[in-house]
């Protein structure tokens, strides 16, 4: 008998996560209201508006929040990809495709609100800068792995092949990221600085902190549910799902 | 290191017996940096700029084409399971593997790029740093594309999928292979894209044959 608190092993087998995972869920769902609600009023009605840019800054706290998240997203799917190839288990490639699809919806997100963003604040909807560069590669990372899953058939190789593509591009992120930013300063120089952000005042980064702790609690909600709907479909022949009173209704 | 060999040597062997193959991707390449003067203009001054870039995006577009034939056929005759038996490491003939896709599809595109560059009007300097450019940029692109081959062996659209697993990863080959050129016309020098070059090229000379190993071997299960 193992003396450590928990079995961490235990939950690696999709019998005994799913009902785990069912319990989770709704806190998470509650955690992700209970950051969401504070984070909105203080990004509408507490935070002050920009002197420089008006109201229109106020899309900062979705977009910051989901440019973080779709670079952590990415990290944390390269984790569990990981674990996977190392224990070959399979919950964890479960975890990782579940993941995927959120971090794609941030990235593009991401991109989406930099645009509307970018046309009040530099009059274009797009500059090639390091930063939106990176993020769009990063986007067609997530593009890749969905696309590589979905092409193979076999659930458990889709997963194996998945996570090597995972982690050859957690790999290449840094290096993607650092070539863009030279190639960036050796071409246009600072016609564009993001860097160089006025002091922030303290409700703007708390509203921001708050987005993104309830954009982190959406998405380990939205996984959850995912990898439940992936337990149940990829192990629909066992006689443990069928014995699921949900199943069973 | 004599199985690395014999690979390299049967490879080359099947290259030089379906020569089509090899000749279209090399076509390819020439085709599309011709077609830009076509589609841009032919000022001197603009594609003197842009000669780079495309030289390079075209590179890249044709090391990829071949890509899909790089582990294809052994898989479907079952040569590459005996190689995943044989009493040699996997990724010594995945490297022997990726160095005859070098030697066939890259190695060329090094010799045919300052023929296509005085198409642009680049100087001879510019061409030499070219060369060196692509020289140290293609077997980067063979190795990186391996493990997207092997990712992709079997599925159906592949090729396809090949491109969109394997095009983002080159991204940092492209911004310092071009980079470097454009470095020297502008009289920055090339010196630091190249090392940067030749760093990346390390690494992937050291991780890429591993990581497509693993991958050759989930496509075998």
């Amino acid at each position: 008998m193992n003396n450590r608190l928990i079995n961490w092993f235990k939950f690696a087998s999709p019998q005994s996560f799913y009902p785990l995972a069912g319990k989770m869920l709704p806190w998470f769902v509650v955690l992700t209201v209970a950051f969401g609600l504070p984070a909105l009023w203080l990004g509408f009605f507490v935070a002050p508006t920009d002197a420089v840019q008006g109201e229109g800054y106020r899309i900062i706290f979705i977009h910051v929040a989901t440019s973080w998240m779709s670079m952590f997203v990415y990290c944390v799917m390269a984790f569990w990809a990981a674990i996977g190839i190392t224990y070959n288990t399979r919950l964890s490639g479960m975890l990782t495709a579940a993941l995927a699809p959120t971090g794609a919806l941030f990235a593009f997100l991401s991109l989406w609100t930099g645009a509307l963003w970018g046309k009040p604040m530099w009059g274009t909807w797009w500059v090639w800068d390091a930063r939106l560069t990176s993020e769009l590669i990063l986007f067609f990372l997530y593009l890749g792995y969905i696309a590589l899953t979905a092409a193979l058939d076999d659930p458990r190789r889709a997963d194996r092949a998945g996570g090597i593509l995972a982690l050859v591009g957690v790999v290449n992120v840094p290096v993607i990221y650092f070539s863009v930013k030279w190639w960036n300063t050796l071409h246009q120089g600072a016609s564009v600085s993001l860097t160089k952000s006025p002091t922030m005042a303290h409700t703007m980064l708390w509203g921001m902190l708050l987005m993104a702790l309830c954009l982190w609690m959406y998405t380990i909600a939205i996984a959850l549910y995912r990898v439940r709907a992936i337990i149940l479909e990829r192990e629909r022949h066992t006689t443990w799902v069928a014995d699921l009173p949900e199943v069973k209704a | 290191m004599s199985a690395l060999l014999a690979i390299v040597r049967r490879d080359l062997l099947l290259a030089a017996r379906r020569k089509s193959e090899v000749l279209t991707a090399l076509f390819f390449f020439m085709i599309v940096v011709s077609l830009f003067p076509l589609g841009i203009g032919p000022e001197a001054d603009m594609l003197r700029k842009i000669a780079p870039g495309i030289l390079w995006v075209a590179a890249l577009l044709s090391a990829m084409l071949s890509l899909n034939r790089m582990f294809a056929a052994d898989h479907q005759d079952g040569t590459l399971e005996q190689m995943a038996l044989s009493p040699t490491p996997l990724a010594l003939l995945v490297g022997g593997k990726v160095l005859a896709h070098w030697l066939v599809s890259g190695l060329p595109l090094v010799f045919l790029a300052p023929v296509l560059g005085i198409q642009f009007d680049l100087s001879a300097r510019a061409l030499g740093v070219l060369m060196i450019s692509l020289l140290l940029g293609t077997p980067l692109l063979s190795l990186i594309g391996a493990i997207g081959a092997a990712l992709t062996l079997g599925v159906r659209g592949g090729g396809v999928l090949l491109s969109l697993l394997v095009l983002p990863l080159y991204v940092p080959a492209l911004i310092f292979g071009a980079g470097a050129v454009e470095a020297d016309i502008s009289g920055l020098g090339a010196s630091g894209h190249l090392a940067l070059l030749g760093a990346q090229l390390a690494l992937a000379l050291f991780f890429a044959p591993w990581a497509a190993t693993a991958a050759l071997r989930i496509a075998l299960e």
